[in-house]
């Protein structure tokens, strides 16, 4: 809501030694924040005044355009007190008319400074201002003619069009529709600032009594249209000025000058809130008729829009039909115009949960929709409409007609029951039932009773409904800035959660193996799954689809966050890292046949059985870990060449994170997109597949911009934190010396090595302390399709020294068993 | 054992003579002294103090003299065999602190060499900053709650006191699921985690709930459909606002600074009642001179966050008699805090992923 301080002081005297700053801090403490204060005049400096054109030539240009060639009386302004050669290219004036000229010197919005310079064959001296160029709106339809009796030549025009004024922006709150008026700003202005005084209710005004000879209205929907009141003016005219205290008001607060109609209506709502709807009365066909739409009636509004109307909606109709979209927008066929002379004003107050659900229902955000929507004072239609007859003939002439129309009575404030020590129990502040009682007076209401207070609001603070919202009003009034520090004693917590604590312990470990975290929208489409290759049956592929997303091409909630990490690491190869390795732990929403959430009630807490019900209804969105590596894993340097990353380190990482929460996984080919058939492994844990990691399918890689041979890693963490092992018993060590053994088997290439190892360890027997492989050879020694696996064992007792050809008899064990599992022949 | 010494004249055994003792003394430690290293040192050994050297021959002469020149010659050639050990032992040890020092020498290398075969890797500074802010208030004894992104309709709006027709919905641009009469939505706020937490447990509760929160912002400098927030929970017997105000204003200061606090401005959230944007001191200014300060704008106070009593109807909603207990609550966003604690201007380095900008942060914040 912007407003020029003038204004607000039109309805309320502050103390001249409050500033501008100090009124805005102190509405600010109290509820109304400063967004901003702007004065439209701050960039023009130097002469800027009232001329009078004398004469004016016009000049035909070779370039086709025609130029006006004037002089113009600036009085003294220019110092000599002769006119002023100045070269216009406007139309919109005549000689003897009052224009705002900038003299040389001068230097306008932008920096543009004004001197005398040659132009089409004359010296002009100055320039004749439009609007847009004095940063006045943007019309630039021609220059700014002033009014007749506006001020005398060589007069500073500043004043005149408000340019001296301070405008200022507040942020007005959803519950405060009240502030969306001067009215209501004036009034906070009143009881927010210390000194001000005089309040000047614009609503507060004599009415002429209600009577039949008013155009007729029937409201048939009470509930919607509490008050409709109709008042009429005839023999307007429509081509009279708005004055131009009213445009620049309105141009302050942001709306458009169109029509002194128009204008009127729009001042009226900003001055006390209450929107108002202007008709073309000779238009109006018959009794106006207020009720709710049929389904599927259509009504093009004043912006153009053909609308297809609900059964919820409000509307306004005559006998030609619907003529609007009642306390929304009017419809086009009423609408004034350039000849309208008979206007019908309303002002009728609405339900707001209707406005609201009709402004949503059609995308309308309008001026009077946001009002109506948020409560309007439903006391003061008949004021506002006669203040927009009274402004209509004071500025259009015609007759106000005789007919004043009354339908509905405003509804009634509810009586809200109180503690008196309430306020003082919230806020930790010392406030007597005294002070809550003046200050809840202060904003309107009226108090009775000591102890228990029962308060009734007023009729423009339809916000205040509960004991809460009249305690916020007395603990604002007394000031937050009031409110001391206490820090609360919580009781001794539990501090982190073990899960929350093994969250933070996967982050350090992966940050630890050299991945930088990257943090990804969640959101997918078929593009990105395809990409992936992910055949069409993949699970993956059924997606939670968003009804609204930001982009088409997006609209799912991702089941794997691989996509998002191989275009960041896309976009990365893209800026030059082309050696890199990111991750990231995130949800994914993997969606599950469920029914609808349902919407419970919020007068009683819900039944463990409802709860029950809201969670069913909720996708499963378990924790991941999805990593990605391109390039080099080890650096070239003078340590020798780089190495470049391998399905392994992928797996490893992942090894490591499990490792890290004491599990260890067990791998297995598998053959899942978007990785590389050959060299893609199955992570389990015991015998559930957690995961999947290895090199990605070359198309993969291409697709999203990787070097060849990228790796990446998905693992569901759920299934891992679920594990991870908590109270460790500590290990005991054998203190006796330890029995080494190599052995090399020859096997088939297609063997698993883990197969071979796990029956090498199984043969062992107990005596076994650790397996590990150590090289993997193929080539002419082994013969084609084999390959040679050598291990290291190590063979301990517990609680002996071994004896000579104990380790060897294991080892033959071990190599035996090798052997029948997996044809495995020792070298 | 030595047989009867008949054959040798006493007197012209070697050991008797004193100067030829002396001579092979001196000519061993002269040796000894003489060897360049400890190759050399080690044939000298053998020359001078080997089985074959002169002093050890005479040595096992003395067995073959009469008693009575037995123990002045045993005495002349154990002294010279003694001094000769000494100086060998001496030289043995001086010529390993060379060799050691020659070998410590030659082995140095250039240390200024880059060190870094395997590059680090880094957290995103939005995880360290939700983590900075989870420790704060575990120190003050609360818990960190958490809940479900895709949440409940009912449990996003409903149970915070925003009916379906509540004007404030439309301050929180929704993302809705399909089918829409599902009523399930990518949460707005991370409130929905207060409510069930409420539903869940008993008061006293002292909760954080850091998290995701997704709007339909269109992605730009200051807005992003996914941002982050934490949100604070008490309710318990007797919490004022004064409690508010000293929890924000310890949180305040641990993040920002010693003496950083807060103050209120009237606002409005269905959640809360009564309500108040909280603004926190600017902890580059201090809201001295200001004027000139980037980081506040010139206004001493940076908008933070928004707070207020929890309103009574949301209590009776989760099932807390707000007779018997009152409770607040306050929100703020994570990357906010984090871009004016860090001073970055636009919020989209945090979600595109370049390695170059979760890297400049390292592992803590």
């Amino acid at each position: 809501m912007k407003t020029p301080l003038s204004w607000i002081t039109e309805y309320v005297d502050v103390p001249d030694h409050v500033t501008t700053d100090e009124l805005t801090a102190r509405l600010t403490l109290t509820g109304l924040k400063l967004e901003g204060i702007a004065s439209p005049g701050a960039e023009i400096t130097g002469p800027l005044v009232v001329g009078r054109v004398l004469t004016m030539e016009p000049e035909p240009q070779k370039n086709g355009k025609t130029i006006n060639w004037c002089t113009v009386d600036v009085a003294d302004a220019n110092g000599s007190g002769e006119p002023q050669g100045i070269v216009c290219g406007a139309h919109n004036f005549a000689p003897g008319d009052l224009v705002v000229v900038v003299l040389p010197g001068g230097v306008l919005p932008g920096g543009f400074e004004i001197s005398a310079r040659k132009t089409y064959g004359h010296v002009s001296s100055g320039m004749i201002c439009s609007a847009a160029e004095l940063g006045l709106g943007d019309d630039h339809d021609g220059i700014i003619v002033l009014p007749a009796d506006a001020g005398e030549p060589g007069q500073d025009v500043r004043p005149l069009l408000g340019l001296d004024e301070e405008i200022i922006e507040f942020e007005i709150n959803p519950d405060r529709a009240y502030a969306l008026s001067l009215r209501g700003i004036a009034r906070e202005v009143l009881v927010s600032v210390e000194g001000a005084s005089g309040f000047r209710d614009p609503a507060l005004r004599e009415t002429p009594p209600a009577n039949d000879a008013g155009h007729p209205v029937v409201v048939e929907d009470e509930a919607g249209c509490p008050v409709f009141v109709a008042r009429k003016i005839t023999g307007f005219d429509p081509s009279a000025p708005t004055p131009e205290v009213i445009a620049q008001r309105l141009t302050a607060a942001g709306m458009r000058p169109i029509s002194l109609a128009v204008d009127v209506t729009n001042y009226v709502m900003l001055e006390t809130g209450r929107p108002i709807h202007g008709y073309d009365a000779d238009l109006l066909q018959g009794p106006i008729v207020v009720r709710r739409a049929r389904e599927g009636e259509t009504l093009t509004t004043l912006d153009g829009t053909a609308r297809t109307l609900s059964a919820e909606d409000l509307v306004v109709t005559d006998d030609s039909g619907i003529i609007g979209l009642g306390g929304v927008m009017g419809g086009q066929t009423t609408e004034m115009s350039a000849t309208t002379t008979s206007v019908l004003v309303e002002a009728a107050h609405w339900d707001a949960t209707s406005m609201f659900r009709t402004g949503r229902r059609h995308r309308i955000t309008s001026e009077a929709g946001k009002r109506n929507e948020r409560g309007v004072d439903a006391t003061i239609c008949e004021a506002a409409a006669d203040r927009v007859v009274e402004l209509l003939t004071t500025y259009g002439g015609g007759q106000v007609d005789p007919g004043v129309t009354v339908v509905g009575t405003p509804p009634s404030m509810p009586t809200i029951t109180v503690a008196g020590d309430r306020a003082a129990r919230v806020s930790g502040l010392d406030i007597s039932e005294e002070r809550a009682v003046a200050a809840l007076r202060a904003v309107g209401c009226e108090v009775s009773g000591t102890g228990t207070l029962e308060v009734v609001p007023p009729p423009w603070r339809p916000d205040l409904t509960d004991p809460q919202d009249t305690t916020e009003e007395v603990i604002r009034l007394v000031g937050y800035d009031t409110i001391p520090s206490v820090l609360p004693q919580a009781p001794g917590g539990r501090g982190l959660t073990r899960t929350q604590l093994l969250r933070r312990r996967i982050g350090r470990t992966m940050a630890g193996a050299g991945f930088v975290e990257v943090v990804t929208f969640p959101f997918v489409g078929d593009a990105d799954l395809d990409a992936l290759g992910l055949p069409g049956d993949d699970p993956r592929r059924t997606t939670l689809r968003l009804s609204n997303p930001l982009s088409s091409e997006a609209p799912g909630m991702t089941t794997t966050l691989l996509p998002a990490l191989l275009r960041t690491a896309g976009r990365n190869v893209g800026l030059g890292a082309t050696s890199l390795a990111i991750f990231e732990a995130a949800p994914v929403t993997v969606p599950r046949a469920s029914g609808p959430a349902p919407i419970l009630p919020v007068d009683r807490r819900p039944t463990d059985a409802e709860l029950d019900a809201l969670d069913k209804a909720l996708p499963d969105q378990p924790l991941h870990l999805g990593l990605v590596a391109a390039g080099e894993h080890e650096q070239a340097g003078w340590w020798g060449p780089g190495r470049t990353v391998t399905w392994a380190d992928a797996v490893d990482a992942v090894r490591t994170v499990a490792g890290a929460l004491g599990l260890e996984l067990a791998t297995r080919p598998a053959t899942t997109a978007p990785w590389h058939p050959g060299r893609c492994a199955a992570l389990l844990l015991g015998d559930v597949v957690v995961g999947h990691a290895g090199e990605l399918h070359p198309r993969v890689c291409t697709a999203f911009g990787l070097p060849p041979r990228s790796v990446a890693a998905e693992v569901d963490l759920e299934v891992l934190l679920q594990h991870a092992v908590h109270l460790r018993p500590a290990p005991s060590f054998s203190g006796y010396p330890v029995a080494k053994e190599d052995v090399a088997l020859v096997v088939d290439e297609t063997v698993a090595a883990a197969d071979v190892e796990a029956a090498l360890r199984e043969g062992a027997g107990e005596l076994l302390e650790s397996i590990r492989l150590f090289d993997v050879y193929t080539g002419e020694q082994v013969g084609p399709g084999k390959k040679s696996l050598a291990f290291a064992l190590r063979f301990r007792a517990p609680d002996r020294t071994l004896k000579e050809g104990e380790s060897a008899a294991a080892r033959d064990a071990a190599v035996r068993v090798a052997g029948e599992r997996t044809g495995a022949v020792q070298r | 054992m030595s047989g009867p010494n008949t054959e040798y004249d006493p007197v012209e055994v070697t050991p008797l003579k004193a100067d030829e003792v002396e001579a092979m003394r001196d000519a061993a430690i002269a040796a000894i002294s003489a060897a360049p290293d400890l190759e050399a040192l080690k044939t000298v050994r053998l020359e001078h103090v080997g089985d074959r050297s002169p002093l050890a021959l005479a040595n096992r002469e003395i067995g073959a003299l009469p008693p009575q020149a037995r123990k002045d010659a045993g005495q002349r050639v154990g002294q010279a065999r003694g001094a000769v050990n000494k100086a060998l032992a001496e030289r043995q040890v001086q010529l390993e602190a060379e060799h050691e020092e020659r070998m410590l020498v030659e082995e140095t290398v250039d240390v200024t060499l880059p060190t870094d075969r395997v590059r680090r890797g880094s957290r995103h500074p939005i995880t360290l900053q939700s983590e900075l802010v989870a420790d704060i208030f575990v120190a003050m004894g609360w818990e960190i709650a958490e809940g479900p992104v895709v949440e409940a309709e009912w449990l996003n709006f409903d149970a915070l006191n925003l009916g379906p027709d509540h004007p404030a919905r439309t301050m929180q641009d929704t993302f809705w699921t399909e089918p829409a009469d599902h009523h399930v939505v990518l949460r707005t706020q991370t409130s929905p985690v207060q409510a069930r937490t409420m539903l869940t447990r008993k008061p006293p509760i002292y909760v954080a709930c850091p998290g995701r929160v997704f709007r339909t912002d269109e992605y730009d400098a200051t807005h992003s459909p996914m941002f982050h927030q934490v949100e604070g929970l008490v309710v318990d017997e007797g919490i004022t606002m004064a409690h508010l105000k000293g929890s924000l204003d310890h949180l305040a200061s641990q993040l920002f600074g010693d003496g950083i606090d807060t103050r209120f401005r009237p606002s409005y959230f269905p959640f809360t009642e009564p309500s108040a944007e909280v603004d926190v001191r600017c902890f580059v200014c201090r809201g001295i001179d200001s004027a000139s300060c980037r980081t506040c704008r010139g206004e001493g106070w940076i908008e933070w966050g928004g707070c207020g009593v929890v309103n009574p109807r949301v209590l009776v909603a989760c099932g807390i008699d707000p007779d018997t207990y009152s409770g607040f609550a306050f929100g703020m966003g994570i990357d906010r805090s984090f871009m004016f604690r860090h001073t970055l201007e636009d919020l989209r380095p945090l979600f595109e992923g370049d390695v170059r900008f979760s890297s400049a942060f390292g592992s803590e914040i």
